[in-house]
């Protein structure tokens, strides 16, 4: 690990003013928050991180980690960790997609350790990024290449890939959020703000190195999920090569709002498939105002995977994708509300 | 020769004492101040809040909470398997959650209530429940895991996850044993469980 100067933000306007160079989450900026550090201290001991300084924001847990919920919605606060979001009763009872990624994912220490916006913001699990020894990375040293491709992909992205990387997201929690239409509310220099999920993950477009649309110094302070007749329907399916303890190699976020057997809306985000927080809104289509039935759930799922590209060790994806979202879906619509 | 070491004297022997410090209870003290920007490769000080006393330390900012513990401290029951968050042998409470302090830096851990398995008893001589219950259903082989199962034991009672074997597995999952004890770690957690006092 590389020495680096530490400080301690104590507020939103403190970490503003001291983070002006995390630039857009690039793995060199000379500047990263610290908040549970499980991603960052990981990374920073391989060094695939070697930051000049750390800015300390964990006094912000005590500002911003209450979690609520109303008519109108739920509201996270993004210092909250994991572990006391996964185990609040009212978030298990009406929106239980989210507490079931939460649940699904990491291990307890992490869970307790890591915060949810730091969750969010999670770094990819791509070997070929985690290992220095590999000259060619373009997240990891912009131009050099992609040893992905033509390596050991078995655990790569199949959708929103581009020739300059293919690494999958790793987290479960913004899956089940991306599929809800999660908004955050972000401070920074300039004050409050709104982005929703869907905009915070760039997509590789040949600078796969700037993993976020933050400005320099803005942090995530709370998650906002619009409530809805859909949240108590939903159901997160994680499918993984262990049974507890790993990352997805695929998984389903779900929610329906059912007339009966037909889909009035349906809510849906894939994990372990995409190189962002990926949310199916051909499948969602593909149901809407449809009976839910074998033949529907087929249909939405040959929907959800279109487009997917392979790069061999994980051709075998697509079709586990579609199998993971057809089992999610029959889940759902077999839950007694 | 009639002088003998036991294998942890013989390591607190040669730990690197000389850089801490216990402190009085008179000063125990807040989080020390952040060190200077101005020279990051220089030893910083920290005060650390670990099994109810106060330890001063200088040590590198980079060093994590598990080395602290092991090489300043000569707390060595906290061991270190994997040291990238990945085996769980490094649990820790802090401010009574399992944590994994090889992925803690010393000085973000200022300012929390750290206990490890060397705090866990109750008093000397005398064994926690979880201990004495991982000892009476043979919860290990090597022994290398154990300090970072108990820990992850101890809370996993306390925070009502023990209800039944695959609940204590999920909980547990980030605590590997590579002797594979797992099925007497679960009767072990079952039976502190019945027992009580955790």
């Amino acid at each position: 690990m590389q020495p680096f100067a530490y400080e301690r933000a104590n507020s939103a306007a403190d970490a503003a003013r001291l983070g002006q160079q995390t630039n857009s989450g690039d793995v060199h900026a000379p500047t990263q928050f610290l908040a549970g550090g499980t991603t960052l201290v990981d990374l920073m001991k391989l060094n695939v991180m070697t930051p000049a300084r750390l800015v300390d924001v964990n006094a912000l847990r005590q500002q911003y980690s209450g979690i609520s919920l109303d008519d109108q919605g739920l509201t996270l606060g993004a210092f909250a960790s994991m572990a006391q979001a996964a185990a609040h009763p009212q978030l298990n009872a009406r929106y239980p997609v989210v507490a079931q990624s939460l649940q699904l994912a990491a291990s307890q220490q992490i869970r307790n350790m890591a915060t949810l916006g730091g969750n969010l913001l999670q770094r990819t699990r791509c070997t070929y990024f985690r290992d220095v020894t590999w000259k060619s990375c373009n997240k990891r040293a912009p131009g050099s290449g992609c040893a992905a491709l033509e390596g050991v992909n078995r655990q790569h992205a199949v959708l929103g890939v581009d020739q300059s990387c293919i690494a999958q997201y790793p987290g479960d929690f913004a899956v089940a959020l991306i599929a809800l239409g999660a908004e955050l509310t972000l401070q920074g220099a300039g004050g409050s703000r709104k982005l929703a999920l869907a905009d915070l993950h760039r997509p590789p477009g040949n600078q796969p190195h700037l993993e976020h649309n933050l400005r320099p110094g803005e942090l995530i302070t709370s998650i906002h999920v619009p409530g809805g007749a859909w949240t108590a329907r939903s159901v997160y399916i994680k499918v993984r090569d262990r049974e507890s303890y790993e990352f997805a190699i695929s998984s389903a976020a779900v929610a329906l709002d059912l007339d009966g057997d037909t889909v009035r809306a349906a809510r849906i985000g894939l994990g372990g498939m995409a190189y962002r927080p990926w949310r199916a809104q051909a499948a969602e289509a593909a149901l809407t105002g449809r009976r839910l039935d074998q033949t529907t759930v087929r249909q939405a799922a040959q929907a959800a995977l279109e487009g997917a590209v392979t790069h061999g060790h994980n051709d075998y994806k697509p079709e586990l994708g579609r199998r993971t979202l057809v089992r999610a879906l029959l889940a759902v619509q077999a839950m007694r509300i | 020769m009639n002088t003998t070491f036991t294998r942890r004297e013989l390591i607190s022997g040669t730990a690197g004492v000389g850089t801490a410090a216990l402190l009085g209870s008179a000063q125990a003290a807040a989080p020390a101040a952040p060190p200077s920007m101005a020279s990051p490769t220089l030893p910083v000080n920290s005060t650390l809040r670990i099994n109810g006393r106060d330890y001063r330390v200088s040590h590198d900012i980079r060093a994590s909470l598990l080395d602290t513990l092991r090489e300043h401290l000569t707390l060595t029951g906290t061991k270190k398997g994997c040291d990238h968050g990945q085996c769980g042998a490094c649990t820790v409470h802090l401010d009574g959650k399992t944590a994994l302090s090889c992925l803690t830096l010393t000085v973000a851990a200022q300012g929390h209530e750290i206990t490890t398995i060397e705090g866990l008893a109750p008093a000397p001589g005398k064994l926690h429940p979880v201990q004495q219950a991982f000892i009476d259903c043979d919860g290990f082989q090597c022994g290398y895991c154990t300090p970072g199962q108990i820990m992850s034991a101890t809370a996993c009672i306390r925070e009502g996850f023990a209800k039944d074997p695959a609940s204590i597995r999920e909980f547990m999952s980030g605590n590997l044993c590579r002797c594979a004890a797992y099925p007497n770690i679960v009767k072990a957690v079952e039976q502190a469980r019945t027992a009580g006092g955790v």
